[in-house]
């Protein structure tokens, strides 16, 4: 397998530069979003998630089937990601990259571990007939961030989607068509939502520009004499070069769900409170931007909704 | 399952008998010189398991409370192919293996490809890349195996810090060392170093602390918990965090110690010897 290649030296040193004057290349503040946009398909829960370049599709299905025999009251929930070579020629077909190992654990610490789904009202008769969810999320393109937009994507999917009414008369089940009884929605606890930042760190120099060390893809030394920037939402180069990465998942409620920040760069525990809190403001502006969407898209459908 | 079990009683204590801010007992071996035999076992089935031909450079075990980890660091050797090879650095390669009877939240068997040991190995690997001085060792490769040979809790807090310790062991330059804690928070209490049990009924974090500069370089929460309490949480962490680096350097003093002592006994009779035969052929 060949090795993706890496950013040449002249793009580092540009990127790294204009860092350290607080810029972007895509002139961006450092500590703001691409704007997501969600794109809804016509069956319900089908959503595609573009942020910048990025694009992640999540499609949601359910059937019925019997539960699993120390959990008769629950439904289940799987979620199926695969990074496929469609999102960058990086990514080979049935091979595990860190990079997929990492997201698919994210997207399941954050959308199934963090109880945003009721599983028991899945249930429909216990221990005979439970719903059980199917969440796809494919990757359509990869321009950096694929976690945060494949977050949001799962997420905007689970609270579009509808499932059809049923009846239980003794043990018979009868599952009503949308046509003749409008689909109920998901009981959903809250609205997780997940931000990455892209940590940089560069030595401190009091005498002009060192540019060796600028350079290296790892940061070293002490660190006690290093200014770090933090990144929100960093593009494909952004992602390549950054000495290391904070996600943090949390809802408009202010309650984290997921800390991950897997070495790298150390910070202080003072900056990582502030960006934790920083975290809290675009989770509630994002919050608000997802209900707008939804009820624009409900607006436009023409169906009854509840 | 710990519904029945009080987390923290009136009294102040938890359902093992520690205080609120308590850490469990450590024990840490470094190397593998240790007389007990349950340590030459483990290295048979190391010898077995792992198709490396030599002895480690490093080794060290630690058990937090009922909480028991080995890491084994091989290296810096050269590299095993060709294509891993870095040319300014080295390679690290982490490998985390669960033993089958460690038990924890799921005993089954976990294979090579289990997503949540890529993942520890994957969290190790980053945490130590920066660490580790690899600008000293280009085109070589470091390997760390960590062991995890009992689960009460805590499994990435000891599995850091005995890589940590193996690290040392084997010499391997570091700017600064690792060392992780758990904490987690019930109602409003905050509590150190989690058990099973209280990992199940509390939201709780790991952070990995670099006690020189005391920045933190590994942060790891996978429950719900208030901002607000947040940073609590996270202060009183990293405050324990020094308790566990005085615990480890400790050990380190007398394994370093031990070493000298033992250098020392050697190399005087070699030395005395050698000044002796000098005034012999001076007389």
């Amino acid at each position: 397998m060949p090795r993706p290649t890496s950013p040449s030296i002249p793009e580092k040193e540009f990127l790294v530069s204009a860092i350290q004057q607080s810029l972007r290349l895509d002139g961006r503040p450092l500590t703001t979003l691409r704007e997501p946009q969600l794109i809804f398909g016509s069956e319900l829960g089908w959503v595609e998630c573009v942020m910048g370049k990025t694009r992640v599709l999540a499609a949601i299905d359910a059937k019925m089937v019997k539960p699993a025999a120390d959990r008769p009251y629950e439904g289940m929930i799987n979620i199926h990601s695969e990074i496929s070579p469609m999102a960058s020629s990086e990514y080979e077909q049935g091979r595990t990259s860190d990079e997929e190992v990492t997201i698919t654990r994210m997207l399941d610490k954050v959308l199934r571990r963090s109880d945003a789904l009721d599983k028991e009202s899945l249930c429909v008769v216990a221990g005979q007939r439970v719903w059980s969810l199917r969440l796809t999320i494919q990757f359509l393109s990869d321009g950096g961030n694929m976690l945060d937009c494949a977050c949001l994507a799962g997420i905007v999917a689970l609270r579009h989607f509808r499932k059809p009414e049923v009846d239980v008369e003794g043990e018979e089940v009868t599952i009503h068509s949308p046509e003749s009884r409008a689909p109920l929605p998901l009981a959903i606890h809250h609205t997780p939502i997940c931000f990455t930042f892209a940590l940089f760190s560069f030595p401190t120099t009091q005498t002009g520009s060192t540019a060796a060390p600028l350079i290296s893809t790892l940061p070293s030394g002490s660190f006690s004499t290093h200014q770090t920037y933090a990144l929100l939402d960093p593009d494909l180069l952004e992602e390549t070069l950054a000495h290391g990465t904070l996600s943090i998942a949390l809802n408009a409620q202010s309650e984290l769900c997921v800390l991950q920040k897997m070495g790298g760069v150390p910070l202080d525990q003072a900056k990582v409170v502030r960006l934790v809190e920083l975290a809290v403001e675009k989770a509630k502006e994002l919050e608000i931007f997802i209900e707008r969407s939804l009820k624009e898209d409900w607006a436009g459908r023409g169906l009854e909704v509840i | 399952m710990g519904s029945r079990v009080e987390i923290l009683n009136p009294g102040g204590y938890r359902s093992d008998g520690r205080k609120q801010y308590e850490l469990r007992s450590m024990d840490i071996t470094l190397g593998s010189t240790s007389s007990s035999s349950s340590t030459v076992v483990h290295d048979l089935q190391n010898a077995m398991a792992h198709p490396h031909p030599t002895a480690p450079d490093g080794r060290a075990h630690i058990a937090h409370g009922l909480t028991e980890a080995t890491a084994q660091v091989f290296g810096p050797r050269e590299a095993q192919m060709r294509r891993d090879a870095i040319h300014d650095r080295a390679n690290i390669n982490v490998q985390v293996v669960m033993l089958p009877f460690s038990g924890g939240a799921s005993s089954r068997r976990r294979g090579r490809g289990d997503k949540r040991l890529l993942e520890l190995a994957a969290a190790i690997k980053s945490t130590f890349e920066p660490v580790i001085q690899t600008g000293l060792y280009p085109r070589s490769q470091i390997d760390i195996i960590v062991e995890i040979h009992q689960q009460d809790g805590g499994v990435l807090q000891a599995a850091i810090n005995a890589a940590t310790l193996a690290l040392v062991d084997a010499g391997v330059a570091l700017y600064d060392q690792v060392v992780a804690v758990s904490a987690g928070l019930h109602s409003t209490a905050v509590l150190l170093d989690l058990t099973h049990y209280e990992e199940n009924d509390c939201p709780h974090l790991t952070v990995g602390v670099m006690p020189r500069s005391g920045k933190v370089t590994l942060l790891n929460m996978e429950s719900r918990l208030h901002v607000s309490r947040f940073e609590h949480v996270f202060s009183v962490a990293c405050e324990a965090a020094k308790i566990i680096k005085g615990e480890m350097g400790n050990t380190i003093g007398q394994r370093t110690e031990s070493l000298v002592s033992a250098m020392a006994q050697g190399e005087p009779t070699y030395g005395r010897t050698a000044a002796a035969d000098d005034m012999m052929d001076e007389i």
